[in-house]
């Protein structure tokens, strides 16, 4: 039997501190009990010899320097974990929310996890096809990749997150079964409804475990969300085998609540208010994708984060970007001329992508088309920008063509039905129509022998598109 | 004992104790997890862990090791790749499976493996700090060259091992000093991380680090010996850049520090290298390269450790007469470290937070580079080359700024280009190198006569194009004069032609400096030659039409890398071509 403190000597925000503890470890878990009888839980942040600072998880309201029992547990923060987690609902905080009962947990482990040993890492190299050309063919998604969402307010990213769910196919079919981990981190509450919905409506709700902390949950409980639903992801991908596709939205709230957190503990801030930590603890959350040795199962993260006045500059994008492996961007102006999904394509990115296309994986043009319609688009701005200065009649007859090309691009590319999937091939096949639009010298990324293959101003129209 | 008063992240303290001395390693706590001491006061010692310390208690003991964190240095480094604090991620894995234990103690180089070696030195040799007694093959293009330790005062050989194979912990020579006093050397040494290893004198930079990469070798070379910062934005292609130096450049030994990076790109590194052939020795990437990998989730004060390891092992090799290339990706993940532990001591901050002595610490790194002759007698060098990820690819930001001031080349990264899949997206206008004239020499006599003269006429079109491109911003590019159209049109064909560059295909990925000379040399002709010919009044788009300018963008791909004798054939069917075309009547 461990020993209960009774009382507090401090309440600062949802920090609280103990004085004259002993034995009490860093990281290790805690219950306080009010005397209404209601429980909440505690971590330790801080320990010296004889005093502790633990941060409540519910908030520090209704909480007196008197009325507490306080029980430290002896051990961090641990997820109880089974298989039949799959199709459930649970807190921010791992409690089942779906009034099911509990599960009967077959082990529980630590919901920090442990870093991956970089030996022992299998570079992903399989690519899952979306069904979405501007994703399959500019930015493809790799298995075991973790791949952002970078959005605004307002814009359609739930939308493309349960496209990306309901299409996701694997090339080959290894593993046991495919799961969706869904984390959702001060979310409203009728985002996290449209997703449960949604999910419901396509028939994947048996095979999604979600975690909702929801925006008027406690800010701390925040903090433990991704990671519980990170725990189990890895406890289903790389011990029983499942191919884990785990979406985590929306990871501004997170950050924000780190920055709360921070403060509150009256740390250094560094730009914009966060700590100076927040690279490492981002890290902490999206390093823990990929595939391991030894086990069949994966975990390919997509992350969902609304950039602050739709600022890619803001420290939680720009942290975000140098730790994933590329990013999806959306963008207003495209949003807003009706384009579904409002993919930016040019700062978009899949840095795993070189590896997992081609041949043997998608088609062996798949690489040069990308690179060229990437160029050709860049150029389209360029032309966009001059048009907008010297008028659309005076361009020249090359810009003309390009801001053809461009307007063609945005509406059958980009542009598709939330409810078409298309394989590789009509993707690959659609770009090169498109990219025929174009003169023949102007496509400069490619060589003689794909220009002979594919070069054809007929095909859009054969394609059906006018 | 003494025991852990205060544990906060990482930071851990002990109470009133006069038992440690600064920068000591120790083993704090019950797992004996590695740390060291970073601040010593009257009543507290403060000591960063270098491993995670969730459940460390206090009152668990810390246990001094009486020596300066330190990197064991033996045969068994190359090939090998190791965490920030030289653990061998092999080993670890064997321990403790897929994911890192904390507290797993390893031995950091293998002990019982034997290497056949050689000793170079007899019974009565006279030998000082330095030289070297005893070389055995490490990897099939590295021989490891054991030598007397920096400190040591040298003396008369009184001792040798046989020839053969030997451990590393095996004695290989005894010697006695001055006063008489007998030392034994096994094949291995111990060098405190934070101090650089002497050398007998630095010598002036004078030779490039060829890096096979156009834009690099002819824009902003790099020199052995120096330092060069690779700044860029998420996405700019920093990493990709660095791999690219690792593969290709003409370094000896190549040192890549992951440092806060991605897991992935360190798997990547691993077994695209095992993979790829040294066309300069036949032998794979990895025979020549050491790995520290520590990713952005492993402990924050190993990945502020494993810069220093990874200078101190590439002095160790300086010292053997090698050439060694760092790759750092990324610094600003190292200062941000920093800046993490600065904040749990409650330092007063800086700019953005970082701590005031951030200057200092990026000088002292990028001071340990150079060319130098070893207290051995021979000529060895360190280039470092440092990736900086500016906070929201702000290049004011302090990072950048103060690396901007140690540095002397600056291959600034674009997020434009990168965007338009510019790659590598080295942005021409911005980068810079002040080696240049230093190794003006090298180019000249190993390349051609008029080298410096040619990439200067280079450089000159990019930057009047430059200015010209904000008028065909305004008003396009059909109100320009004949001559300043064709200055155009051949900036085109040197940035899409020769600056950009395709890391995936097999003769583009590394082009040698004749075939780069060659390229410059024909598109300079065709320059040359438009402007002929538009002064004789052929109109810009009647030159076009001879589509030279298409084919010399292509030239990269068309001309393989072993014919250079095509480019006569070219500048040869270009200038007939373009001699003969005639002004049109209007």
């Amino acid at each position: 039997m461990s020993l209960k403190y009774i009382g507090l000597s401090e309440i600062n925000g949802p920090l609280v501190a103990l004085e004259g503890v002993k034995g009490i470890g860093y990281d290790e878990m805690a219950q306080i009990k009010l005397s209404d009888g209601t429980k909440r839980l505690a971590r330790v942040v801080e320990v010296s010899e004889d005093k502790a600072i633990l941060q409540v998880f519910e908030g520090t309201r209704g909480l007196s320097l008197e009325n507490t029992v306080t029980e430290f547990e002896g051990r961090p923060m641990e997820l109880p974990l089974a298989p039949e987690m799959v199709g459930r609902i649970f807190n921010g905080a791992g409690r089942p929310i779906d009034g099911l009962g509990e599960i009967f947990p077959e082990k529980s482990a630590d919901i920090n996890g442990a870093p991956i040993n970089p030996v022992s890492r299998v570079y992903p190299q399989n690519y899952i096809n979306t069904g979405i050309s501007s994703i399959d063919a500019l930015t493809t998604l790799i298995r075991g990749q973790k791949l952002p969402i970078f959005s605004g307010s307002g814009l359609s990213h739930n939308k493309l997150a349960v496209q990306i769910v309901r299409q996701a196919k694997i090339a080959d079919e290894s593993g046991k079964g495919f799961a969706v981990v869904f984390g959702a981190m001060g979310v409203k509450n009728d985002v996290a409804d449209y997703f449960k919905r949604s999910f419901e409506e396509t028939g994947v709700l048996s095979r999604v475990v979600m975690f909702l902390n929801l925006s008027n949950d406690p800010i701390i409980e925040r903090i433990l969300t991704p990671r519980c639903a990170l725990t189990c992801a890895e406890y289903l991908a790389f011990e029983k085998n499942m191919h884990i596709l785990c979406i985590l939205t929306d990871m501004t709230s997170y950050a924000e609540a780190v920055r709360e957190f921070s403060s509150s503990k009256g740390e250094i801030p560094g730009r914009k208010g966060y700590p100076g930590y927040l690279y490492s603890d981002l890290a902490s959350i999206y390093e823990r994708a990929g595939i391991v040795k030894g086990a069949e199962g994966s975990v390919t993260q997509i992350p969902i984060l609304t950039m602050p006045n739709d600022d890619i500059t803001h420290p939680v994008p720009d942290l975000t970007g140098y730790i994933t492996e590329g990013q999806i961007v959306l963008d207003r102006t495209l949003e807003q001329e009706g384009v579904y999904p409002a993919v930016s394509i040019l700062p978009s990115l899949s840095r795993l992508m070189k590896d997992g296309i081609g041949e043997g994986f998608t088609r062996e043009d798949h690489q040069t088309c990308a690179n060229q319609l990437f160029a050709a688009y860049a150029r389209v701005q360029d032309a966009k920008a001059l048009a907008s200065v010297i008028g659309e009649e005076e361009l020249s007859a090359s810009d003309k063509a390009f801001l053809n090309f461009g307007r063609l691009f945005e509406k059958h590319f980009l542009g598709q039905d939330f409810n078409e999937n298309r394989s590789i091939e009509q993707t690959l096949d659609l770009g090169w129509a498109l990219l025929s639009q174009l003169p023949r010298e102007e496509l400069d990324r490619v060589d003689e022998e794909h220009l002979n293959k594919f070069y054809d101003p007929g095909a859009l129209v054969a394609l059906g598109y006018d | 004992m003494d025991v852990i008063y205060s544990v906060n992240g990482p930071v851990v303290k002990v109470k009133g104790t006069k038992s440690f001395s600064m920068q000591e390693m120790v083993y704090v706590g019950k797992k004996r997890l590695i740390a060291e001491v970073i601040g010593v006061a009257a009543d507290f010692t403060t000591i960063q862990v270098y491993e995670g310390t969730t459940g460390l208690l206090p009152g668990e003991p810390v246990e001094g090791t009486g020596a300066p964190m330190s990197v064991t240095l033996a045969p068994g480094i190359i090939t090998n790749i190791f965490d920030g604090i030289e653990r061998p991620l092999n080993k670890l894995e064997e321990i403790s499976g897929a994911f890192i234990a904390d507290g797993a103690n390893v031995e950091l180089l293998d002990t019982e493996k034997t290497y056949d070696t050689t000793v170079t030195v007899k019974v009565g040799d006279r030998v000082s700090a330095g030289v070297c007694y005893c070389t055995c093959p490490e990897s099939a293009v590295v021989i490891h060259k054991c030598m007397l330790p920096p400190l040591s005062k040298g003396g008369e050989v009184t001792w040798t091992a046989e020839n053969g194979e030997h451990k590393i912990t095996d004695e290989i020579i005894r010697v006695k000093d001055e006063t008489g006093k007998e030392t034994s050397y096994t094949m291995m040494q111990k060098w405190p991380i934070r101090t650089p290893r002497p050398c007998k004198e630095r010598l002036p930079i004078s030779r490039p680090l060829i890096t096979g990469q156009r834009v690099i070798d002819t824009i902003s070379p790099i020199a052995k010996g120096g330092t060069a910062a690779i700044p860029g934005g998420f996405g700019t292609g920093k990493t990709m850049t660095q791999h690219q130096l690792a593969k290709w450049c003409d370094a000896d030994i190549i040192i890549y520090i992951g440092c806060g990076e991605r897991g992935n790109e360190m798997t990547q590194v691993l077994t695209e290298f095992s993979e790829l052939i040294d066309p300069r020795t036949g032998k794979p990437l990895t025979d020549r390269t050491m790995l520290i990998a520590n990713t952005s989730n492993m402990p924050v004060a190993a990945r502020e450790a494993s810069i220093y390891t990874g200078i101190t092992i590439a002095e160790y090799y300086r010292d053997m007469g090698y050439h060694i290339a760092i790759m750092a990706d990324s610094t600003s993940r190292w200062a941000e470290a920093l800046r993490e532990i600065s904040g749990r001591l409650e330092e007063m901050p800086a700019e953005e937070g970082f701590p005031a002595y951030l200057p200092s610490r990026i000088a002292d790194f990028y001071e340990r580079a150079g060319y130098v002759k070893t207290l051995g007698g021979n000529e060895g060098s360190v280039t470092i080359i440092g990736a900086v990820s500016p906070q929201g690819s702000d290049f004011s930001e302090p990072v950048t700024q103060n690396t901007k001031r140690f540095v002397r080349c600056f291959l600034a990264l674009d997020k434009n280009l990168a965007y338009a899949r510019h790659y590598p997206a080295i942005n021409w206008n911005d980068s810079y190198s002040e080696y240049i004239d230093e190794i003006a020499d090298y180019f000249k006599e190993n390349v051609a006569e008029d080298y410096m003269q040619t990439r200067q006429r280079i450089s000159s079109i990019l930057s009047k194009e430059n200015e010209l491109m904000e008028i065909v911003k305004l008003m396009g590019a059909d109100v320009l004069p004949d001559d300043q159209k064709v200055l155009i049109e051949t900036a085109r064909v040197i940035r899409v032609g020769f600056l950009q560059q395709n890391a995936f295909h097999k003769d583009d990925t590394y082009v040698d400096l004749d075939k780069q000379y060659r390229m410059m040399k024909i598109i300079l002709l065709l320059f040359d030659k438009a402007n002929e010919a538009a002064g004789r009044g052929v109109s810009v788009s009647s030159i076009r039409e001879t589509g030279w300018f298409e084919r010399l963008i292509k030239m990269k791909y068309d001309i393989p890398n072993d014919k250079p004798e095509m480019f006569d054939e070219f500048s040869l069917e270009l200038t007939t071509q373009l001699d003969g075309l005639e002004a049109q009547e209007e």
